[in-house]
């Protein structure tokens, strides 16, 4: 009815714990299982030689994919040029390279996105 | 008695093997691309085979790798394939004597005890000389049931696991010469027609039938068609491979980045020997399912597992190590590309700029700018020698495509070396200089970059310093140098870093150096390994490189030193930091 008057319905942005999609991120913990330590410091997006030509922005995938959402998330991995500097900065010692590649193969793997 | 019992297993089980061979090496053939059917086709009537010959006999006859290796491990493999082709040769020249002609039937030199009784001209000498044979292959039996046994007594830490058709063919080959031994013997009691070995020890107190004789003889004829019939579905494979392989090597043929029949012809070559297993540093972090003869054993029955694939440093150690020459670094990322090619990315996000004009194009990497120390060192570098340098990535550069690469992302990689390539053509430098071993790596194999010069930082700074565009101060301290593996066994650069270093201190040498070279455990080739196992490897490497006690721990690696600072108390430090402290300004 409003829309006739030229107002748009935000989409929900209500986040449901009840019913999130843990595919992905319980496959990442099972292979990685370091990745269950990550602090969100942002480290890793600080340094990341794709944040300096992107808006790349790991920690923001990892905030994504734990909450299920995998809008915009393959084409935001595949700007990743695996060079290693996040792995080098982390504190916590996460083998993000390899959370990495197992994000890639896990869309693939689960048919999550397309 | 009838002797079809003794011919048959033999001839059966030899023509099985033969048939088998030919069709596989024929289909692989077929399989491989039309350039390297070229390559074989010009290279038959050269040098090259007589070269392939003479490594045939140095390698595949007297492995004289594994000699080098390890003595006792090397007399066991030459005493199998030395002696056995001996005792075959020298079998059928005594048929042909025996018979005086040269029209005898296959399985008479093989079972010629048996067939033959009567004394011939010649006969004790050959006797003699078969028995001396079969000595010299039992000697190598009794080791290998020692090394099944115990294989520390060979002082290899480690060995191969074995599948129950390794385990039959095993059997089969180490029941065949001691077989031989009481078949011919007991021949021998009841003839009179054995050598030194054979006529007397065995059957001394032993009451021999005909019929103990006849069950020997089928017996060795059974273990040999058991052999052969395995040996294609085993390690045994190896071989007839490995002689196959050598010859396709000669002519020239490489490895390609995807697995072909070649890269198959590589991964059967492997004759499973576990020299590679004791080159591997991951012991060190309790890893033992991952060496390179695992991944091959893995290839060959397609069970190989992700986790298996990319925990591995690439260090090369196993590839140096490897006494057949199998590239099996390459080996390991083809399959790599295999297991991820369904997610590769296109990086259109990066968009073409207008370089700028200069004689070298400086590239510093991921990995450098993450260490700012060794960037600021090598401008200091080029300022103080005036060169007229482009800072390729400073602001906004993409990676260079290498550990892509390492991660078996191929088509990914390319999209970022066509983006590089572009820029570093278009700036008409006749130099690339790089101060990362990554990036070097990747630069020179796989960027086509035509008459550039690429220069990894340590030997461009030694041309500027014989070219007395830059002085060093001596600073008297002693240095231990740690080889990158990129570098060093990726690129062969081992000389330069020492010279300059020389020019900076005292250069002290360590227990494993150059090809030898230990990994600092930093490597992007890596994908599974943790911080806590990689700690553990570095750990053993630092122990190694801090032997000497030196006042600094230099490499010419940004990596290595990312790596190694945080683990040691000594001064850690780039080749190019240690000449940017010790310039002098002319």
């Amino acid at each position: 009815m409003m829309k006739q008057f030229g107002y748009n319905s935000l989409k929900s942005r209500t986040i449901d714990y009840k019913n999130i999609n843990t595919t992905l991120i319980s496959y990442i913990i099972k292979n990685e299982p370091s990745f269950s330590s990550c602090i969100s410091c942002g480290s890793c997006t600080a340094t990341c030689s794709a944040a300096n030509l992107t808006f790349f922005n790991i920690r923001r995938l990892n905030i994504q994919i734990r909450l299920g959402e995998f809008e915009n998330i393959r084409q935001e991995i595949d700007k990743c040029m695996l060079c290693g500097k996040c792995l080098l900065v982390c504190p916590r010692g996460i083998n993000t390279r390899n959370v990495i590649m197992l994000i890639k193969k896990g869309l693939v793997t689960f048919n999550l996105v397309e | 008695m009838n002797d079809l019992f003794i011919i048959a297993p033999f001839t059966i089980g030899l023509i099985i093997l033969l048939g088998i061979l030919i069709g596989k090496y024929v289909v692989w053939t077929i399989q491989l691309s039309q350039i390297d059917k070229l390559r074989i086709l010009h290279g038959f009537f050269t040098v090259r085979t007589f070269r392939a010959i003479r490594e045939i006999f140095w390698e595949s006859l007297l492995h004289r790798n594994i000699w080098k290796t390890n003595p006792l491990l090397g007399y066991m493999h030459m005493s199998f394939a030395l002696g056995w082709l001996l005792l075959i040769i020298v079998g059928h020249i005594e048929a042909y004597v025996q018979a005086s002609s040269l029209s005898v039937p296959p399985w008479i030199p093989i079972f010629f005890r048996y067939f033959e009784h009567e004394h011939f001209y010649g006969a004790r000498f050959f006797a003699h000389t078969m028995d001396v044979l079969l000595l010299y292959i039992l000697s190598g039996v009794v080791l290998a049931y020692g090394k099944r046994i115990n294989s520390k007594l060979f002082g290899i830490k480690r060995t191969t696991k074995l599948k129950p058709k390794d385990r039959i063919s095993l059997i089969a080959l180490w029941s065949i010469f001691p077989l031989r031994l009481f078949a011919e013997s007991a021949t021998a009691v009841l003839h009179g027609n054995g050598g030194f070995l054979t006529s007397g020890i065995v059957f001394r107190y032993l009451q021999v039938t005909p019929n103990i004789e006849y069950t020997l003889w089928v017996l060795y004829s059974c273990s040999l068609a058991i052999f052969f019939i395995t040996l294609p579905f085993t390690r045994y494979m190896h071989i007839p491979t490995e002689v196959f392989y050598i010859f396709l090597k000669e002519y020239g043929i490489k490895l390609k980045k995807q697995f072909n029949s070649y890269s198959k012809i590589q991964v059967y070559s492997c004759s499973r020997c576990g020299i590679c297993i004791d080159a591997c540093q991951m012991h060190h972090a309790q890893i033992s399912n991952n060496q390179s003869v695992y991944i091959l054993k893995n290839i060959r029955d397609e069970n190989l597992t992700d986790r298996k694939l990319y925990n591995c440093l690439l260090c090369g150690r196993c590839e140096d190590a490897c006494p057949v020459n199998i590239n099996l670094n390459d080996l390991r990322i083809s399959q790599r590309i295999k297991s991820s090619k369904e997610y590769n990315s296109s990086y259109d996000f990066l968009e073409y700029s207008i370089t700028e004009k200069a004689d070298v194009v400086y590239f510093a990497g991921c990995m450098t700018h993450l260490t700012p120390g060794i960037k600021k060192s090598i401008l200091t570098v080029l300022d103080t020698a005036g060169v007229n340098y482009l800072f390729l990535d400073k602001d906004k550069g993409a990676c260079c495509g290498r550990p892509l690469m390492q991660a078996g992302q191929i088509e990914a990689a390319k999209k970022l070396i066509a983006y590089n390539r572009q820029q570093i053509l278009e700036s008409g430098a006749h130099t690339l200089l790089v101060s990362c071993p990554i990036c070097y790596k990747v630069f020179r194999d796989d960027y086509e970059l035509g008459q550039i010069n690429i220069r990894h930082h340590s030997e461009y700074f030694l041309e500027l310093l014989h070219n007395q565009k830059i002085t060093i101060r001596n600073t008297q301290k002693s240095i231990v140098y740690h080889d990158p593996c990129e570098l060093g066994r990726g690129c062969k650069v081992y000389e330069q870093p020492r010279e300059l270093l020389q020019s900076i201190g005292t250069l002290k040498k360590v227990k494993h150096e150059k090809v030898e070279s230990l990994c600092c455990s930093g490597s992007l080739g890596d994908l599974s390994l943790s911080m806590v196992e990689r700690n553990k490897i570095k750990e053993q490497t630092l122990e190694v490189l801090l032997k000497p006690n030196p006042d600094i721990l230099a490499t010419s690696c940004p990596l290595c030193k990312k790596t190694f600072v945080k683990g040691v108390d000594i001064q850690v430090k780039d080749i190019a930091e240690l000449v940017a402290e010790n310039i002098q300004s002319n």
